[in-house]
């Protein structure tokens, strides 16, 4: 099959002046009467299935602002870009969406090394910047609102929940990472408050696949509960690899991350397994049921975790505060923010801490069962204690880092 | 005492699952000297076929035994004719080819799939060995493991098809001379290499899980092997991932996951280092 | 005579085209184009070094990413522990190069090259990432700096002013800083390329066995311009260090994979190709992220996209663009020219063994 190199250029040219020409056709340049914002989440790469849903939810956001009359009377232009799991995409589409298109606001950043790669830069623009993903507590920034749950939130209740369930003696398995490594000593912390012990934490690098050695060494630890805070398309294997071993039925589990992977594992895997998260979709409120219902139909997604709806609160916690400021003003939208600005949503009810700039949140204890949580307890309100220990912007408003928090166990 | 063979069935169940990963780029490698980057996404195609037709209601072991190698051995002939045949003898140019292949195939399957597809549980249950319960099926895929290399000996060493596929091998152009049609022999050797991948690719699903990303984890640690190994497909491979997988497997036993994973490529370095033509390069250089 | 003044031409073009980016872009004010550029160019340096070691020393390195990845991590370390900027930066490129020098001598001593050699520069980038990736917890701290495992280190230190620590480079200087060291590091490879060395090298990739019976010894060779790889890869980390962000990924897989994309594209054995692949892959994938969230075109996959685009390429332009283009020149010449009797096809060459 020969290819003749000059009619595959001329197709080519065709080809690529069409579809380079087409954005400018479609994009709507008129820019009085819209407020632009933006979204940076990755759609594709390893990172995709919590990117999808977040930017799905921000558009559900954004689409009933708008249709509700939109912010100060304009309507709430949303620019989404995919950084495609690769920090330096974040780093330029950030600076483009900061001093280009001089958004209003940026929700994005999914992995913490990408909140960092962009942080600072967004900072220094003046761009105000909403991280909706949870992670590991910690930052520090009077430019950033983290919508998201820390350990302190959900950790804090899961460890005694379980305990009190199971039995004192944990094993710990989590992501060999900054996320898993702090949420480990989170779990010790507790464990150790609440009279109980764990016996050994392992960590894993995110691509490992085969975890037989481990499930060896579980047993032969012989823990009353496991608890993992693994992450990532190849730790799934892990709760394969348990299950095959009949372990499910024999060591029970908790995690901090088990969340899309209910999807992926059967019920016979995961039946049982205890989560903590500040959303989870099994919340019996008609406002989640039509939420769950919206995103799941219209936009095509199977499950939703707690990062989602947080990008949905963080939408709305921003729109709200700026028809309070009465402008975008960034400084203006922050003090509005930092009057205890409050959202009512599908998780429950969002409250920003003024100290901290995270928030007050809904904490749901969740059971695993046929490929969906049902949520078993509740508890309101839970403040971010672990970053107010070390963070304090009434104090020193010009704070600008994350401090890894030192768990004293 | 049980512990004891609880860690041989552990290293077993590695080496096992090296051999699988590995084979079907063995195949390829060794006869034609191909690097077939998108190994890791052939898996993954397998590992999607297996479970796609599971999910439409196939039988999981035919799902996996005979779904999953079908779809990607016509999906590799497809390649090896579109691609592969302009570029042999230009090793660089294949290697990139095949990367391309990857990007593409990682792409193409995100779309058609999305990333969330409900996988398989492993079955076959659970045994107890002493104070250990260990999955049945990592046991079945060491038999598995062990079939597969017998099975190609076997080919190679006393079918006629076996006959002209070393022949081709060692010396294409009088192969060529005495008859045979190396460009169909290259053909049937890639598909039959593409569709022992597919077959690892659907056996492993239950075990590892299946998005489009997952053949990132396994392609450095195949290519590895394969080129440890040396030239000879059966030996080197079966050579290659059992020092690798007995290395991998004690020193996470005694350490951690992290320390094996390093212990492993560290390993690899090293054998490289002392036998630059892997290991069937110096020992057992006639085997097949 | 004419090959000559071709070359001269080519080189003054490149200047002028260099000159004009570093003078034209910061006029133009935007400073989202000021930063892209400082990354692309910083990625073109990157480009550049594997140019020099497969395209002319023929030396498939798998694992350009180990070098660049400790370039940026012994920069942000050593700069958030001395403070002053000037010796870290010294230091990210004298580090890699060491370990270029170190990784060279084990295996060129050993006599190991083309797939094997590919397969343990791999196999070390690999070993690198893993590692990185792990060290989160504080025992992994070098003096005041945390290595960060996955987050990577924040808060890198920009450069600042050799000797002054409290004055902090602008973004407009970084920029011109970056790409002012891509033009040098350009006009010396050239340079370096037309010394003995520079011709020893490409005797080597042609037939390394005819050139030892020459009487080189081709492992002293093979390591020389190894390290020169090695430090300008470290070079381009500083400078993405303080462009972007410093993090385990620089030494992952896919940032070893899409130099050589950006090799090949641009077109293995020249300098100014990779360059311009370089910058143009970087365009088109910053451009895929934007289209891919527009509506209707959401079945663009970058993932997709690049593999089909890196295919075709294989496939029809193996020789890179700059062949492309020097083709189609040749072709449209000889179609300006008056027709001769027996016009000499386009594209005779020594086919490439």
């Amino acid at each position: 099959m020969i290819l003749n190199r000059r009619r595959l250029l001329k197709a080519t040219a065709i080809g690529t002046a069409a579809t380079v020409t087409s954005p400018f056709i479609i994009r709507d340049l008129h820019a009085q009467d819209i407020i632009k914002v933006a979204g940076i989440h990755d759609t594709s790469g390893g990172l995709d299935i919590y990117g999808k849903q977040m930017v799905a939810t921000l558009d559900l956001a954004v689409n009933e602002i708008n249709a509700s009359g939109g912010v100060l009377g304009k309507k709430i232009a949303l620019t989404n870009y995919d950084p495609q799991s690769n920090i330096q995409l974040y780093t330029q589409y950030a600076t483009e969406a900061a001093t280009k298109e001089k958004v209003a606001v940026v929700h994005g950043g999914i992995t913490s090394a990408s909140r960092e790669a962009i942080r600072p830069l967004l900072k220094r623009f003046n761009t105000l910047y909403f991280y909706n993903t949870l992670y590991e507590g910690g930052v520090c920034d009077r430019n950033i609102f983290c919508t998201g749950s820390t350990p302190a939130q959900t950790v804090e209740k899961l460890v005694p929940y379980v305990q009190k369930k199971w039995g004192k003696k944990i094993y710990t398995i989590a992501a060999d990472y900054n996320y898993g490594q702090i949420t480990a000593k989170w779990v010790k912390k507790y464990a150790q408050d609440n009279g109980g012990e764990v016996v050994q934490t392992d960590f894993f690098p995110l691509d490992v696949t085969d975890f037989g050695p481990t499930i060896k060494k579980i047993q032969a630890a012989k823990p009353d509960l496991v608890m993992s805070a693994l992450v990532g398309a190849a730790h799934i294997s892990f709760y394969r690899q348990w299950a095959a071993a009949g372990m499910n039925k024999q060591i029970p589990l908790a995690s901090t991350t088990f969340g899309n992977e209910i999807v992926i594992t059967s019920p016979e895997e995961h039946n049982g397994y205890i989560v903590a998260f500040a959303y989870l979709e099994g919340i019996d409120t008609p406002a989640n049921k039509k939420f769950v219902e919206t995103v799941h139909g219209k936009y095509g997604i199977p499950h939703m975790t707690e990062l989602a709806t947080m990008t949905y609160h963080g939408m709305y916690l921003w729109a709200n505060a700026v028809k309070k400021a009465g402008s975008i003003d960034r400084m203006k939208v922050i003090e509005a923010l930092e009057g205890n600005a409050a959202f009512d949503g599908p998780a429950g009810k969002t409250t920003i801490d003024p100290q901290t700039h995270h928030t007050v949140l809904d904490v749901y204890i969740g059971e695993a069962k046929d490929k969906k949580f049902t949520v078993v307890e509740k508890f309101s309100q839970q403040k971010p204690s672990d970053t107010s220990a070390v963070c304090d912007l009434k104090k020193n408003p010009n704070e600008n880092k994350q401090y890894v928090i030192d768990v004293k166990t | 005492m049980d512990y004891f063979v609880i860690l041989l069935l552990q290293i077993g169940s590695a080496v096992a699952s090296l051999v699988l990963l590995s084979i079907g780029l063995a195949v390829i490698f060794g006869m034609m000297r191909v690097i077939n980057l998108a190994h890791g996404e052939f898996l993954m195609l397998g590992g999607y076929a297996a479970i796609t037709a599971y999910n439409k209601g196939v039988n999981l072991w035919v799902a996996m035994i005979v779904v999953a190698p079908l779809t990607v051995g016509l999906f590799g002939a497809l390649v090896e004719r579109l691609v592969i045949r302009h570029l042999y003898g230009r090793l660089i140019d294949t290697m990139l080819a095949t990367w391309g292949l990857s990007l593409a195939m990682i792409g193409f399957v995100t779309v058609v799939f999305g990333n969330t597809v409900s996988g398989i549980s492993a079955p076959l249950g659970s045994l107890q060995i002493g104070a250990y319960r260990t999955g049945v099926y990592e046991l079945f895929l060491i038999v598995v493991a062990v079939i597969l290399l017998l099975a190609g000996w076997l080919v190679l060493r006393y079918t006629r098809l076996g006959l002209i596929a070393r022949g081709t091998m060692q010396n294409a152009a009088m192969a060529a001379a005495l008859g045979t049609n190396p460009s169909a022999v290259y053909a049937v050797t890639f598909a039959v290499g593409a569709a022992l991948t597919g077959l690892a690719g659907g056996l492993l699903a239950p075990l590892s899980g299946v998005v489009p990303t997952i053949g990132a984890a396994y392609i450095a640690k195949a290519f590895i092997t394969v080129i440890s190994g040396g030239a000879a497909i059966l030996s080197g491979t079966a050579i290659a991932s059992a020092l690798l997988g007995a290395i991998n497997v004690v020193a996470t036993f005694a350490f951690t996951s992290v320390l094996g994973e390093v212990a492993l490529l560290v390993a690899a370095v090293v054998l490289l280092r002392l036998l630059p033509q892997g290991i069937t390069g110096r020992f057992f250089r006639r085997a097949l | 005579m004419k090959a000559r003044l071709l070359s001269i031409i080519g080189n003054l073009a490149v200047l002028a085209a260099g000159l004009a980016v570093l003078f034209g872009l910061p006029a133009l004010g935007e400073t989202y184009l000021i930063i892209n550029s400082t990354i692309f160019a910083a990625f073109a340096i990157l480009a550049l070094s594997l140019a020099l070691i497969w395209g002319y020393a023929g030396i498939l390195c798998f694992g350009q990413a180990a070098f660049f990845g400790l370039g940026g991590y012994t920069y942000a370390v050593t700069a958030i522990n001395m403070g002053d900027t000037t010796v870290p930066a010294l230091l990210a490129v004298l580090v890699p190069a060491l370990f270029a020098a170190l990784l060279g001598y084990f295996m060129f001593w050993g006599r190991i090259s083309d797939v094997y050699l590919g397969v343990i520069t791999l196999t070390v980038s690999l070993i690198f990432y893993r590692f990185i990736n792990q060290t989160a917890g504080e025992q992994w701290n070098i003096g005041d700096a945390p290595l960060g495992g996955f987050n990577g280190i924040p808060a890198t230190p920009i450069l600042n002013w050799p000797g002054r620590p409290g004055e902090q480079l602008a973004p407009e200087e970084i920029f011109s800083l970056t790409v002012g060291l891509l033009l040098i590091v350009y006009f010396l490879c050239k340079a370096l390329l037309a010394t003995s060395l520079g011709r020893i090298i490409v005797a080597i990739r042609e037939n390394e066995t005819r050139a030892e019976l020459l009487g080189y010894d081709t492992r002293v060779y093979k390591l020389a311009i190894f390290v020169v790889g090695g430090a300008l890869a470290g070079l381009s980390g500083l400078l993405f260090a303080n462009s972007v962000f410093v993090s385990p990924t620089m030494f992952s897989l896919p940032v070893s994979g899409q130099i050589i994309i950006w090799v090949i594209v641009g077109g293995l054995g020249t300098l100014i190709g990779p360059v311009i692949g370089c910058i143009l892959m970087q365009f088109l994938t910053n451009y895929l992220g934007t289209l891919s969230q527009i509506k209707g075109f959401g079945w663009v996959d970058p993932n997709l996209v690049l593999g089909v685009l890196l295919v075709i390429f294989v496939l029809v332009v193996p020789k890179g663009l700059t062949a492309l283009v020097a083709d189609v020149w040749r072709w449209s010449v000889g179609f300006l020219r008056k027709p001769r009797a027996a016009a000499p096809p386009a594209g005779e060459r020594v086919p490439n063994p």
